[in-house]
């Protein structure tokens, strides 16, 4: 082991704040605001109650990116596995006594504050995966013997997470960690047989595994004028709200169908609807812009990045994010079915905005280790 | 580092088509919003618009109904109604068992609810309980909080203050059934009730009024947020009665528990004053709205308290059918006013007898005598040589055998036989014996109470096809009162010889010492009336009883007893009101109906108003008083 890949690199603590992306913090920055902007409204022009604890949030929320992104590179390459095994026990922990809220078990209770350990699994994953793939070699990756071991240990955590049930995260996990395989260099023959055993596991899933409301949210999503007061309710509701927003919106505090409770959760799950129902089709595509840049310079983070572990860091925060701003907008215009995920940044809820916080810092760290070398292969033998 | 480059090659190239793929997922985000917002803009603005404000109707107040004076007989009050708002709460057994701490829910209403619940949306409330005192509605304000979904509310419910005694006339209001649904918005209100039976029913399109409509802006758990507009509707119209309300409730009262029925009509106008029939149900049970028990109580009752007797009980006439076929047979010419027949007790015909009332025989009788005393061979003679077919006309001309459309519904039409019905209906020839039967207003012939009182008016108005009516006016809440158009009409084309004949013969019945009801007799100078006996025989007395006695009818059980019936008229001289009194199984027309009779004619007279100013204070006569008198009498 000549170099070992924990090494310290050998940047001050200074030098790596200043190489932050700080016009990287300023697009979050700015993406957060126009959350703020959404929660003062749907509290009908007040800071209280959303808006004001959201600012707090952020702020914290800005000093954890910033911190994840001072951390040496090294470290947490050091901790990947066991940040992820203590995810998984937490799991396990929700599952076994888990207080209940909104009628599924998402929190667990660790005294001082309660955590979900399935925000915390989002992250986890990611560095799971990035540190198994960047230590694997082309040949190996090619091999279907070698993804045994990652493909166990997403679909614990994942098996946990829709037992909660929270099947928006379910999604959202597995489909990062196949993202990561893909970039990884898994042979493309892979994804399709994989692909098409998970559609022969769709119906023993359905039968056992998927519970009753989401059943009816698959159900009327296909279909949502059948049951109009029922389960399909939302749906409808929303592209109501979005629809009459027009080109230009009703105006800040003017959206009729948000402000009457037409429109369920408003300040959390359906805040795009909101948006786009008072700032109108301009405010949407102004708040997609600004997540389109934000998705840019994921991209380009990674792309610049000089070791493999950061490059596939960068692309798990950046595929984790989009998947969250698309599946959220697609499903508040009707395209996806609901499934109950945050627009990240913008919607109410600190576990959330602490999760994309604390994942920008990791991308923040990638990009301010951007130029260091960790070498290759030399873990654990592989 | 070879290999290095090599995976980040693989890295570069595949993060690219990823990007693609983003970025194509992105632009059908942006196509989706630019269709709806822009393409289907319009579509969801209406729909937002519409979503918004709600457009609710305003129930009207349902119209009074008023006597003929204007005493309120239906009025609207307070109705204080505890309702469930199942999104409004979590746990809805756990709201209703709380609720059933402060007041008792059965178990029939718990399944009704539950079907709501199922049935309708979670915003609309459920009814759980009408017409509560206050004292429970103030326990439950009291417990709001701790009655998550459950409300309080005030509407309006019907209230009949005089209860059952009016209940034959008005009928009652109660909840819609599915085939009650036309289409109206209005009906589909919940709680909304219509009229059921009786005038409610008559007048329900009218008494109901027109909705008004307020538009609301309402959230999406239909809280009302604030009205953005009202259009008041339209009160329901009063409805002003024929009847006098104060007699209508002595007719009641003195009719009691007895499956009766009695009627006073104005003989001229064919107004009718009052229309009772006992026992009665309690209206305001039914708006209400019964128990299982309730109902089957009502419904086993032998005096049958949810049929209307006055106007749906047929009934053979008895002797109060004497004066028609006296009339048949002075029109016919086949008696003169003093033509005498022999009564011996009975008229034997082909086999065989048909007895008179009196066993031991009138004697020689003249038409008033036979009339007075009610001897039924006279009778049988006159018949006999009258023939069915023209008593039946006879009949028919003075309101019997026909609908007479008193307005409210069950009316019957009694029957008055011919040879024509008998061979159609019967398939056998008319018999001659019947003919005998019918002399004396028994056989085939029925009658209603309503059809005798209009049959007594004719015979006493100086001869016009008086009919009767209930309804006086009906003054919508818009409008000003118009006074109530009298109706003309028709002339009987009897020769007043022969009424007037009928009219000292009635006179004679009560006020003659022979005359069947001269223990009825009013003595009070200026208030005497006329009339009829009749008792009619329900079952079949055999030779063997006839010659061990017949059973007395306090002897029999009560279904075969004796139908107790009397017609009369007030006062004698210029003849005003006409009364008919059925009581079903009550005995003797002379011991049971007259004393009625006397009693209502008796009272009319003294609530006449034209009365008053000729006989001063006679006119402050209440029952007590006149009760009273009775024993005198």
């Amino acid at each position: 082991m000549a170099v070992s890949p924990f090494e310290q690199s050998d940047m001050s603590f200074g030098q790596r704040l200043w190489q932050i992306n700080w016009f990287f913090v300023l697009l979050v920055s700015l993406t957060a605001s126009v959350g703020f902007v959404m929660l003062y409204s749907a509290a009908n022009g007040n800071l209280n109650p959303w808006a004001s604890r959201q600012i707090v949030r952020f702020v914290v929320g800005v000093f954890l990116m910033l911190l994840v992104a001072v951390i040496d590179i090294h470290v947490w390459l050091r901790y990947a596995y066991a940040i992820y095994a203590v995810s998984l026990v937490l799991l396990v922990a929700v599952e076994l006594n888990g207080s209940v809220g909104m009628g599924a078990q998402r929190w667990v209770d660790l005294g001082v504050f309660t955590i979900q350990p399935s925000e915390l699994m989002k992250i986890s994953i990611i560095l799971l995966l990035a540190r198994y793939f960047y230590a694997s070699q082309l040949e190996s990756v090619s091999r279907v013997s070698h993804l045994l071991v990652p493909l166990l240990l997403m679909a614990a955590p994942a098996f946990l997470v829709l037992r909660q049930p929270d099947l928006g995260t379910t999604i959202l996990m597995v489909a990062t960690g196949v993202v990561l395989m893909f970039l990884a260099g898994v042979r493309i023959w892979v994804f399709v047989v994989g692909a098409s055993a998970g559609i022969a596991a769709v119906i023993p899933l359905w039968q056992f595994v998927l519970r009753d409301y989401q059943k009816a949210r698959l159900l009327t999503f296909i279909s949502p004028e059948k049951d109009p007061l029922g389960a399909g309710y939302h749906i409808i509701q929303s592209k109501i709200a979005l629809g009459s927003g027009g080109v230009f919106g009703k105006g800040l505090l003017q959206g009729t169908q948000s402000h009457l409770s037409f429109l369920p959760e408003k300040h959390t799950d359906f805040i795009f609807t909101m948006l786009a129902e008072e700032l109108g089709l301009v405010g949407g595509l102004g708040l997609l812009g600004l997540y389109l840049l934000l998705l840019i310079y994921c991209f380009a983070i990674s792309l610049r990045c000089r070791s493999h572990f950061g490059r596939l860091i960068g692309m798990g925060v950046s595929t984790s994010f989009f998947l969250n701003v698309f599946v959220n907008i697609a499903m508040v215009m009707g395209v996806v079915p609901v499934v109950g995920m945050p627009l990240p940044l913008v919607s109410y809820g600190g576990t959330a905005m602490l999760t994309t916080m604390f994942s920008f810092g990791l991308l923040l760290c990638v990009y301010v280790h951007r130029d260091v070398q960790i070498g290759p292969g030399a873990v654990e033998g592989n | 580092m070879y290999r290095d480059n090599e995976r980040y090659k693989t890295f570069s190239r595949r993060t690219i088509i990823l990007f693609g793929g983003k970025v194509v997922l992105f632009s059908g985000l942006i196509g989706r919003m630019y269709y709806l917002q822009v393409i289907e803009g319009e579509k969801y603005k209406t729909l937002s618009d519409e979503n918004r404000i709600s457009l609710k109707l305003i129930s009207p107040k349902r119209g009074r109904i008023l006597d003929r004076s204007g005493r309120p007989m239906a009025i609207n009050q307070k109705n204080y109604r505890v309702m469930l708002v199942p999104e409004n709460t979590k746990d809805i057994e756990f709201s209703l068992r709380k609720l059933g701490k402060i007041i008792p829910i059965n178990a029939h209403d718990l399944a009704r609810v539950k079907r709501e619940i199922k049935r309708r949306r979670r915003f609309l409330p459920i009814m759980l309980r009408e017409n509560m005192a206050w004292n429970d509605i103030a326990q439950i304000e009291v417990n709001t909080p701790e009655l998550p979904g459950i409300v309080v509310d005030v509407g309006e419910t019907r209230f009949y203050p005089d209860g059952a005694k009016v209940a034959s006339v008005l009928g009652y209001v109660s909840g819609l059934s599915e085939a009650d649904l036309t289409g109206d918005p209005l009906l589909e209100m919940p709680g909304f009730k219509i009229g059921k039976a009786g005038m409610e029913r008559v007048h329900d399109i009218a008494l109901r009024g027109k909705s008004g409509t307020t538009q609301v802006e309402v959230n999406a758990f239909g809280r009302q947020i604030r009205e953005l507009e009202r259009q008041e509707g339209e009160a329901g119209a009063e409805v002003w009665l024929t009847l006098d309300v104060e007699l209508q409730k002595f007719l009641a009262q003195r009719l009691g528990n007895e499956a009766a029925s009695a009627v006073v009509m104005d003989v001229h106008t064919g107004e009718v004053l009052a229309l009772a029939s006992t026992p009665s149900f309690d209206p305001n049970a039914f708006n209400r709205g019964l128990s299982r028990s309730e109902w089957d109580v009502l419904v086993s009752n032998p005096r049958s308290p949810l049929n209307n007797k006055a106007i749906s009980g047929q009934y053979a006439p008895g002797s109060t059918f004497k004066m028609v076929v006296a009339l048949a047979a002075l029109e016919k010419g086949i008696v003169t006013p003093s033509t005498k027949h022999f009564c011996s007790g009975d008229l034997k015909l082909g086999d065989s007898t048909f007895h008179c009332w009196k066993k031991s025989g009138h004697g020689s009788m003249g038409m008033i005598s036979a009339i007075t005393q009610s001897c039924d061979v006279y009778f049988y003679e006159i018949a006999k040589r009258t023939g069915i077919d023209r008593i039946s006309a006879m009949a028919r001309r003075l309101g019997l055998g026909q609908i007479l459309n008193i307005e409210i519904p069950g009316e019957r039409k009694g029957l008055m036989p011919t040879r024509a019905w008998k061979k159609k209906a019967k398939r056998v020839s008319w018999q001659q014996g019947e003919t005998l039967l019918a002399g004396i207003g028994q056989g085939f012939i029925l009658a209603t109470p309503l059809q005798l009182a209009v049959m007594t008016s004719r015979l006493v108005n100086g001869g016009k096809a008086v009919l009767p009516h209930l309804t006086r006016n009906v003054v919508p809440s818009t409008e000003e009162p118009k006074p109530p158009v009298i109706p003309e009409f028709l002339a009987l084309d009897i020769k007043s010889s022969h009424l007037d004949l009928m009219k000292k013969a009635m006179v004679a019945v009560p006020n003659s010492p022979y005359g069947t009801a001269y223990k009825s007799r009013i003595k009070e100078p200026g208030f005497q009336y006329g009339g009829k006996t009749g008792t009619v025989q329900v079952r079949r007395i055999s030779k063997a009883e006839r010659e061990v006695g017949v059973k007395k009818n306090k002897d029999l059980r009560w279904e075969e007893r004796d139908h107790a019936l009397f017609v009369g008229y007030a006062p004698i001289e210029a003849p005003r009101y006409a009364v008919s009194i059925v009581v079903e199984h009550g005995g003797g027309g002379s011991s049971v109906a007259a004393p009625i009779a006397k009693d209502i004619l008796l009272e009319v007279q003294r609530r006449d108003p034209s009365k008053a100013k000729s006989s001063g204070d006679a006119t402050i006569g209440h029952p007590s008083s006149s009760s009273k008198l009775m024993k005198i009498g």
